[in-house]
């Protein structure tokens, strides 16, 4: 599956694009940063509510495709540019965090 | 690539928003040079670990990369408290992060062992009231 179809969902909103073409490996929930560092899995779908810059540190780093902000969490502007830059997508979503990851694993990944 | 390529950062220790930037810079390089991604990806995991501990604890030090043919050297230097009991500091889940700073979703006690995790060798030299050098080697 490729991010555009998660990009598409009803209840998400693109905050930034990120690389639509790119191939969807999982969808990855968690909220502490030091467990996304070791486990989030490369090419993934991270659902958080943890909308920091560090989020976008990490999120490049571990090589995730996209990033979903759960809960109706925003992300300030200059992350958002950080994002941007790494080519990472972050979208944004009023969903609870396994909701939302529920939407994305039946969009598509099995 | 015949010849050692050394990078160095100085990490500022005031500002935790901008941790992160040295890892990411030593990933980007390592990608313009054509190292394997899994290699990259254990590379940037276990500094940026370290570069948030030197943030969270140190105030801050110096990071060299060297990358050589068959493997990327880290050394992260401190001047900051020092380790007192390493066995403890390796646990998973031993922390002694400040509570703001496990607000924004660190300080799980996983940064060491993280670092150990993702490297093929870690030496850890530190003195107390002086400072810490981690030394990291990913081979390849």
């Amino acid at each position: 599956m490729k991010l555009q179809t998660i990009m598409n969902l009803p209840d998400c909103c693109v905050l930034s694009e990120g690389s639509p073409d790119r191939e969807i490996t999982r969808v990855f929930c968690c909220d502490l940063l030091s467990i996304a560092m070791s486990r989030a899995p490369s090419g993934s779908v991270w659902v958080t509510v943890m909308g920091n810059k560090n989020t976008v540190a990490v999120a490049s780093l571990t090589d995730t495709a996209c990033i979903v902000l759960a809960e109706g969490v925003s992300m300030d502007a200059d992350s958002l540019e950080k994002a941007s830059e790494e080519g990472i997508a972050v979208l944004s979503t009023e969903l609870p965090v396994f909701d939302m990851a529920l939407r994305i694993y039946q969009a598509g990944i099995a | 690539m015949s010849e050692r390529l050394i990078f160095t950062y100085d990490i500022d220790g005031g500002d935790f928003t901008r941790a992160g930037e040295a890892s990411s810079s030593v990933k980007n390089k390592l990608k313009m040079l054509g190292v394997n991604s899994e290699v990259i990806r254990r590379v940037a995991i276990a500094m940026y670990e370290g570069e948030i501990n030197m943030v969270i604890h140190a105030d801050g030090g110096r990071i060299t990369v060297t990358v050589s043919d068959n493997d990327i050297v880290m050394v992260l230097a401190d001047k900051g408290p020092g380790i007192p009991d390493i066995e403890k500091a390796m646990q998973e889940g031993y922390s002694t992060a400040r509570p703001e700073v496990r607000s924004l979703g660190f300080g799980a006690g996983m940064g060491l062992p993280n670092m150990k995790r993702y490297t093929d060798e870690m030496q850890i030299d530190t003195v107390v009231g002086e400072g810490t050098v981690i030394t990291m080697k990913v081979a390849f």
